[in-house]
């Protein structure tokens, strides 16, 4: 680095220098002092460990650099703890996406100050001349319909206007507390999904809302990711191996997951499998890029995969159980399986059918539960035995839940029978119900049955799920398949007609797969995602694929079994977490509504179908029990089965007043008197009249999403009816079906909401719909934590540089409008108020066990009495002092030490940790209610609280929870943790390396020893019975719901297809050449949803906006080029965007990539009055009635994990080339 | 022997699946400034497709990289120092920034700020370099994952050859990724095109860098080098290009691209070359050799000759013992699983790949059942991907060369699905293709396990033989105060 006169150099290309190798190679001595500007630009002040809380589930740490107090840029963390000599590590994690963070802290999308639509700010400041009373000023603009008129109809058309704080945390008071008196605390709204991504800025508005008794929505369902084959099958709402596992997997079948794009942080343990044998196969309609790594590719068409996985069951069970029998198959199934129960067959017209599950009751056994026992045959006797492990004997009684193979009454040793074999009485005709493109008819089978004689007489004829499950896949007990005979259902040769994959494909790799479990004792590994969980019937798709891990063996063992890589998400610390997001430690229980039955109401989908429920019942049943899908929503809500908020026509505290002024004290008391208002009709359901003003949402808070440009499933809906803004609906309700149980107003209503409230970063389309839009600090401005399920680490948030502008963290922003109410409060309620909460019948608690045998018994029909908790929801009085919410909210309520404290259904104490906080966090000073409580006040403080709280984070804790199961159990499974038993996680120290979680209970599998985490490895290992009715993991499900719909069993069921128009009417006329398509949201790989697609880097990585992918014939066929701007529609909406032609995707289907939010690049369409909508302008959800079961053992409710499902993927749109680009500048 | 050491890169294409990452936090760190937006030190291309800038691999056009005269002189295909003299005012083969893209932003302030309108606002794209609103119709990675690119295909320089057999259809969609840096090759055309002498291999690891002081915006560089890896900032009017991260290699870091992947594709590692031999190997008269004899001119590093030569040429000790561990060596000499870059316009280019193993099965064939059940990697010869494709890619053609690789790599799963299964390996096999148990199993090692370690093995630079570290030790970082220019030791 010798200098030489700067001078000289500029002669140098006409001097001779020194040179060598014949000339070729010459060294100068030259300045080289530019370097350093180089050397300039790397070097950095600091570097700090934070990541993204986006709603995704990568969960990667990051280094962020900041410069000069500036954050210039970031890379990924490499300090992850390792997996150990063999196997590839985590590092580095992270994706171009999070690697452009940086450019939204200093962008103009920033938000930066509050700001209010200008037209609702005039009204308010109006009103607040007119009126000193805040609440009264709020009521003077919404009591007044031309008053809401002007502001509602302003929304997402600009005039936003900067504000103070103090000024928009008065407004949203006001309009809380006015919601409150008027109609009650469920009109409030709060929407913000996937907790784990940054838990303590979920929690800080899931904290406030549930202490102001207002419901959270749930996300998973709503989002169409939650599977509900997982609790169907196993009671667990989502459980799946890390993605490390893979790296055990000797056999990968990736079926529609589109690893390098959707998890591109874990991707590579695929593609390093492969180096060590892993045999990949993929299942995709498209050349994905997932397609490229895969050894063989078989093109099923889109919504035909459930074909494909009924013929690869058809080919295992044929070969592996029939033509031979596979001993490490066979033990599996007797001991993990419901394959051995024995199931109650019903006489119709000379033809059988199954019914349900044999159980205690029906063999007049006398025992605890004796509904909710099932049955198998010992193969040793050929006695009728109840084993151990049933979900009757994980209630009322302890010793007897787990899956050790003894009769239950008498201790015995038992050896269940995996068919009738032997032991049956002879064989007669079964109908299974089958549906194709035709439509619903029936399938004859030959299946061998036994009758059984109980002990008061009666006698039965019984099967075994095992047959069953041959008869209906179609395979011969005795003479097993011929897979050339297309008329046998489910063959190989019948799922070529409709899938388009040769048979010889799938019978080798079904083969392989099965073999491939054989050699390794079940490491054969099916990745599953959004290509095929998103449909109407997601769920026997994926019931239909499961079973392929369940007959194989794979479930439950290291490197095999399901991995559903969909938005799921992973809280780790989940007890603590679970507490102080919805205030248990102060109040229960919290209002949290399915997400998708309370948008299927507000945004008045419902009134728009058109397609009736009959057409898609089984064949073996009379009929659908009602026509319109919202009935079945209705009687949902009346029995039980799912919560409903807004919740009665009343006000739920005036509910409460006057059961106590009718001399109802007692919760009894009260819960009766509820009951009996609701049989009399004196009360009803909001959602019988979701048209009714009084039964609207009003105020609702988004933060952590984007629910109008993204998530907003049916967007012209959300438009039209939740917000009364301008809208693209072509659709029209004045044909449709019309409900039972709902009363019909020909005027629907418009703008329910009076106050949407938007917190967020960046002015997205929600916020550009909101009326308030709140700025946020960005992830690299504020403390929080991360998980996922993808890696067993939690690591933090960190601030680089302080919150930027006016930006406060989600949790200062709660606190400050938690503060404001509280203070605005006092002048409002003289006492604390008296809060009638309806609860659903909940999983995991003894609500399971409320309606035996899976029948539907309705009290308002007179079938069965209305009993709150078992044959409808609860009622519970919860107590609501307004005044001290900012109080409670900013501290840790003695509930933590006084109740007991738990998760799944196992309770022990956290007295301790309650003691210890006090310590970690300090106390609170102040006097008033929490006083002397360990302070939450700040986010590290929350952060601080989650830890200490939870089982995998806490060792103590964790030991503690393992005793109670093992109390329950009877089985030895504390030194899962004990060895971890002195650790409690610490902000600073996963700070400064994120740290592996501790083995704990509320997951199934374990992490000790460095093993990575697979699911169900604890059932299988330790034999702790899965959360089901039989405690195994279930081929069958004998719900009376499931069989009206034909899904006792996985079925293949053809794709809805709904067209685009289902009347004439509103269609719009035929301009030129357009082309009719199935329309397609998959993830994208230019943005994580809405997040990303609106930055500068990404969108200079792909085509600048928004697009939408066609093959390059059917693009032909409508005279369309590459780059041409195209229109995109159908009854629900239009959408325009840039046609990506290529040759690269099948003809027939056309892929909008999810969520290019609409205020990008985006001009007017021909067809709407107004500029295009987003991805879900097209879309409208389709609710299946079968996901609203509850109260029935893992058919039971919990929040995210079941419920109906937001799909929206069995849809049509016509695409055409749009004739003129407007941008409608004014 | 005239001894050189030099840091290599190699990429797995078969581990690369197209994210990007590289792309952004190399720009973030190095070109998110005026002047650079177009510039991506770093990109990642969808192949087949015509990438970025257009069609960079068309040297008819672009006229990059070096020609054999007849005479079996080697002469920058940019034409003589002469010719090119004679050009300096107007270079017709620049790439235009329509052949780049041209740079955009969004007028973002409209969705907070605009007054109340009949139709919700918007934000437009708007030039970078004229701040006019612009229709999109070119970017940095257009064609990704094969958009457009039924079309842009064939002009792929790569379809030579195959344009009739291969066509761009549904049923025989292939599709692979390439990310591109500078390759900082052995025998660089833009230092030899550069008639101010502004750029310049370091003398320490290799690395071609633009001197910004003496940079006179002539911008030979740009047209000369075949990848197209050196740009021209519009607001210094400087020409730049990838650094390869030299402040933190100097350091013993990897290179932000390499770091970042989460791919986990990248490595670095120390190569000891022979100077004297680089004129004759890049002079070969067939193309289809250049991928020899440039194997020819790297040195064995356990060569006691070589060490001895390395000593005496101030090589330090631990770049000696770093290079006896490179992970490049190995795979690039020792098991000749990575190739060069487009070898045919003689650069000798330091950045190899992997070729990309891919989807085998032909959908339309449906042949079924393999052939043994034991062999369940289906054949080389049925790969998706035309090895005619990857040859014009890495072997100016040589099907053969990568046929072996890629069997290579297919007996490595083979042999390793074995061991996972508790089952008997074939070692002939292994030996048909030279290769040991050993062998096998440390290639598995690095291709798959590949730790941070592993992948990146960097000596530091050893500045304390360019300055006197005693004083730059408290002066380290007050720049201008002592009256010169640089901080620490520059």
């Amino acid at each position: 680095m010798n200098k030489t006169n700067p001078l000289l150099q500029r002669l140098k290309f006409f001097r001779k220098r020194e040179k060598n190798s014949e000339g070729w190679s010459e060294v100068t001595v030259a300045d080289r002092s530019s370097e350093e500007m180089y050397r300039n630009r790397w070097q950095h002040d600091k570097v700090v460990r934070s990541t993204h809380g986006v709603n995704c589930t990568g969960s990667c740490s990051w280094k962020i650099f900041v410069k000069d107090g500036i954050v210039t840029w970031e890379t990924q963390q490499t300090d992850y703890p390792t997996t150990g000599p063999d196997m590839p590590e985590f590092e580095p994690r992270g994706c171009p996406r999070g690697a452009s963070f940086s450019w939204y802290l200093y962008s103009p999308l920033r938000v930066k100050y509050p700001y209010i639509r200008g037209k609702l700010l005039e009204l308010w400041r109006e009103a607040k001349r007119e009126h000193q009373d805040p609440v009264k000023a709020w009521n003077s603009i919404v009591a007044d319909k031309n008053k809401k008129l002007i502001y509602k109809s302003a929304r997402g058309k600009g005039g936003m206007v900067r504000a103070t704080w103090d000024e928009v945390s008065e407004i949203i008071s006001a309009s809380m507390l006015h919601t409150i008196k008027q109609n009650g605390p469920d009109r409030i709204i709060g929407f913000s999904p996937i907790p784990a991504m940054s838990m303590v800025s979920y929690a800080a508005g899931s904290r406030f809302l549930s202490l102001v008794g207002s419901p959270l929505l749930s996300f998973y369902d709503w989002y169409a990711d939650l599977p509900p084959a997982s609790p169907q099958i196993w009671g667990d709402q989502t459980d799946v191996p890390e993605s490390s596992d893979w790296y055990n997997s000797s056999y990968l079948l990736v079926w529609g997951s589109n690893l390098p794009m959707t998890r591109t942080p874990d991707a590579h343990f695929m593609t390093e499998a492969r180096y060590r044998g892993t045999k990949v196969v993929s299942i995709s309609p498209d050349y994905a890029e997932f397609v490229r790594f895969a050894d063989k590719w078989l093109p099923a068409k889109q919504g035909t995969d459930g074909a494909l996985a009924m013929a690869m069951g058809h080919v295992i069970l044929n070969e592996f159980y029939v033509k031979q029998s596979t001993p490490y198959f066979n033990e599996y199934s007797k001991k993990y399986t419901d394959f051995p129960f024995l199931v109650m067959l019903d006489e119709k017209d000379g033809a059988f059918t199954a019914n349900r599950f044999l159980t205690a009751k029906d063999l007049g056994v006398d025992t605890n539960n004796a509904e909710w026992k099932t049955v198998l045959i010992d193969e040793n006797s050929g006695e009728l035995r109840i084993p151990n492990g049933t979900i009757g004997s994980r209630w009322g009684e302890e010793g007897k839940w787990n899956l050790e193979m003894v009769d239950t009454i008498t201790g015995e040793e038992i050896s269940p029978q995996l068919g009738l074999g032997t032991s049956a009485d002879g064989q007669l005709t079964i109908k299974f119900p089958y549906f194709d493109d035709e439509g619903n008819t029936v399938v004859t089978r030959n299946i061998p049955y036994r009758t059984i004689t109980t002990l008061n007489g009666e006698t039965y004829r019984v099967t075994s799920v095992f047959d069953l499950m041959l008869a209906h896949y179609g395979v011969d007990a005795v003479n097993g398949s011929n897979y050339d005979d297309a008329n046998t259902v489910y063959s190989p040769a019948w799922q070529e007609q409709i899938t388009g994959v040769d048979r010889e494909s799938v019978i080798q790799i079904a083969r392989e797969f099965a073999q491939n479990a054989v050699d390794s004792k079940g490491r054969s590994m099916i990745i599953v995602g959004a290509g095929i969980n998103h449909w109407y019937n997601s769920d026997t798709i994926y019931r239909s694929v499961l079973n392929l891990v369940l007959m194989t063996g794979c479930q439950g063992v290291n490197g095999g079994g399901w991995a559903h890589y969909v938005g799921q998400e992973k809280l780790r610390p989940a007890e603590g977490w679970a507490n102080v997001a919805f205030a248990r430690d102060w109040t229960m229980p919290p209002r949290q509504q399915n997400g998708t039955s309370f948008f299927y109401f507000a945004t008045n989908q419902w009134r728009f179908e058109s397609n009736p429920v009959d057409g898609h019942t089984s064949a073996l049943v009379d009929g659908a029990r009602y026509s319109h899908y919202a009935d079945y929503n209705v009687m949902a809500a009346r029995l039980g089965w799912l919560p409903s908020y807004p919740q009665f026509n009343k006000n739920s505290i005036e509910v409460a007043k006057e059961a106590s002024e009718q001399g109802h004290n007692t919760p009894e008391g009260v819960a009766s008197y509820v009951a009996q208002q609701l049989k009399d009709r004196k009360m009803q359901f909001a959602i019988e009249d979701p048209d009714a003003e009084v039964n609207h949402p009003k105020v609702m808070f988004v933060w952590r999403a984007n629910l109008i440009s993204s998530s907003g499933k049916g967007h012209e809906y959300f438009l039209k009816y939740l917000l009364g803004a301008h809208n693209g609906l072509l659709n029209d309700d004045s044909e449709t079906i019309r409900p039972k149980e709902i009363k019909w107003h020909d005027k629907a209503a418009e703008g329910k909401l009076d106050l949407m409230v938007d917190i967020d970063f960046r002015m997205s389309g929600t916020a550009v719909y909101s009326d308030i839009v709140l700025p946020a600090a960005t992830w690299y401005e504020k403390s929080d934590l991360s998980s996922t399920d993808m890696h067993p680490f939690i690591h933090p948030f960190n601030p680089a540089v302080a919150p930027l502008w006016e930006s406060k963290s989600d949790w200062e922003t709660f606190k400050t409008i938690a503060k404001t109410f509280s203070e605005m409060a006092e002048n409002q309620f003289t006492e604390p108020q008296r809060d009638l909460v309806a609860v659903p019948l909940q999983h995991d608690t003894p609500d399971e066990l409320s309606q035996p045998f899976g029948r539907i018994l309705d009290w308002s029909k007179g079938e069965i009495d209305a009993i709150p908790g078992k044959t409808m929801p609860k009622f519970v009085v919860v107590e609501r002092d307004y005044a001290s919410v900012y109080k409670k909210m900013t501290a840790l309520g003695p509930n933590i030490k006084d109740k007991p404290y738990g998760i799944k259904g196992i309770n022990w104490s956290a007295a301790e940790e309650y003691e210890l906080m006090k310590k970690v966090n300090g106390v609170v000073e102040e006097p008033g209610i929490s006083e002397g409580c360990p302070k939450l006040v700040t986010d590290r403080h929350m952060a601080e609280a989650i830890l200490s709280l939870s089982t995998t984070s806490n060792g103590k804790m964790a030991v503690r929870a393992w005793e109670s199961l093992e109390q329950k159990t009877a089985l030895k499974l504390k030194d899962l943790a004990e060895d971890r038993m002195e650790e409690r996680f610490t902000f600073n120290e996963i700070t400064t390396q994120p740290k592996t979680v501790i083995t704990s209970p509320a997951f199934s599998g374990s992490e000790q020893h460095g093993r990575r985490y697979s699911p169900f490895t604890t059932n299988v290992e330790r034999l702790i019975p899965y959360r089901t009715l039989t405690g195994r993991q279930h081929y069958f499900l004998d719900h009376e719901m499931l069989t009206e719909f034909g899904e006792n069993m996985a079925i293949y069921k053809p794709t809805m297809k709904h067209a685009p128009f289902h009347t004439n009417k509103k269609r719009p006329a035929t301009k030129g050449k357009e082309i009719v398509l199935n329309f397609m949201t998959p993830h994208s790989k230019w943005s994580i949803h809405s997040m990303y697609f609106d930055s500068l880097p990404m969108l200079t990585l792909f085509r600048g906006g928004p697009t939408i992918w066609v093959n390059k014939d059917d693009a032909a066929d409508a005279d369309i080029k590459d780059n041409d701007w195209i229109e995109c529609f159908n009854q629900n909406g239009a959408v325009v965007a840039r046609a990506v032609v290529t040759h690269r995707m099948p003809r027939g289907m056309a892929y909008m990539h999810h969520a290019q939010d609409r205020t990008i690049n985006v001009p007017a369409t021909d067809v709407t009055t107004t500029r295009g909508g987003t991805h879900n302008s097209p879309t409208r959800i389709h609710v299946k009635p079968t996901h609203m079961i509850g109260g029935y053992a893992q058919l039971s409710y919990g929040f995210n994990y079941y419920g109906p499902t937001g799909n929206q993927r069995d849809l049509y749109v016509v695409i055409r080339k749009l004739e003129e680009v407007n941008w409608l500048e004014d | 022997m005239k001894i050189k050491a030099q840091i290599g890169m190699v990429m797995n294409l078969d581990k690369c699946i197209g994210c990007h990452t590289c792309s952004v936090t190399c720009k973030n760190t190095w070109t998110n400034r005026k002047g650079a937006e177009y510039m991506w030190f770093n990109n990642v291309e969808t192949k087949p497709g015509i990438g970025y800038p257009k069609q960079w691999e068309n040297q008819d056009k672009y006229k990059g990289g070096w020609e054999l005269k007849k005479d079996g002189k080697l002469e920058l295909r940019s034409g003589s120092r002469a010719n090119r003299l004679k050009n300096i005012f107007h270079n017709p083969d620049q790439p235009t920034i329509d052949d780049y893209y041209e740079p955009w932003d969004y007028d973002y302030e409209k969705l907070q700020q605009s007054p109340e309108l009949k139709h919700q606002p918007v934000a437009r794209p708007k030039s970078q370099i004229t701040g006019e609103y612009m229709n999109l119709e070119w970017g940095p990675n257009w064609e990704d994952d094969l958009a457009g690119v039924h079309e842009s295909g064939y002009e792929d320089p790569n379809m030579k050859g195959i344009e009739e057999s291969v066509r761009m259809e549904f049923e025989q969609v292939f599709m692979m990724y390439l990310p591109r840096i500078c390759e900082h090759c052995i025998n660089p055309a833009c230092v030899s095109s550069c008639p101010s002498g502004a750029m310049y291999k370091r003398e320490e690891d290799g690395i071609v860098l633009v001197d910004q002081n003496a940079c006179r915006s002539w911008r030979f560089c740009v047209s000369s080098c075949p990848y197209k890896k050196v740009y021209f900032n519009w607001q210094t009017n400087k020409a730049e290009k990838c650094t390869l991260c030299f402040p933190r290699l100097e350091q013993g870091l990897p290179t932000i691209c390499s770091e970042t992947c989460v791919g986990r594709i990248r490595y670095l590692g120390v190569m000891l070359y022979d100077a004297d031999k680089v004129e004759a190997a890049a002079s070969v008269a067939n193309e289809q050799d250049l991928y020899e004899s440039q194997l020819d001119v790297f040195l064995d590093p356990n060569d006691p000759e070589v060490i001895a030569a390395a000593r005496a040429a101030n090589i330090p000790e631990d770049w000696i013992e770093h290079a006896q561990r490179s992970p490049i060596y190995k795979m690039v000499v020792d098991w000749k699983i990575a190739l060069p870059l487009h070898p045919e316009y003689r650069t000798l280019p330091m950045v190899w790949y992997v070729p990309p193993l891919s989807p085998i099965t032909n959908m339309v064939e449906g042949k079924g059942a393999s052939a043994t059940p034991e062999d369940i990697f289906p054949a080389i010869d049925d790969m998706r991907i035309p090895v005619q494709y990857l040859a014009n890619l890495l072997t100016a053609g040589d099907t053969d060369v990568v046929t072996n690789v890629l069997k290579k790599m297919a007996v490595m799963r083979s042999h390793m699905r074995s061991r996972n299964l508790n089952k008997t390996p074939d070692l002939d096999i292994l030996k048909q293709f030279g290769m040991t148990e050993k062998d096998t199993e440390e290639m598995y090692r690095l291709l798959a396990i590949a730790k941070y370690e592993d992948r990146f093995v960097i000596p530091s630079a050893h500045r304390e033989e360019f300055a006197d570290l005693y004083s730059e030790q408290g002066n380290c970082g007050f720049t201008n105060m002592m009256g010169g220019p640089g901080p620490c030791g520059g």
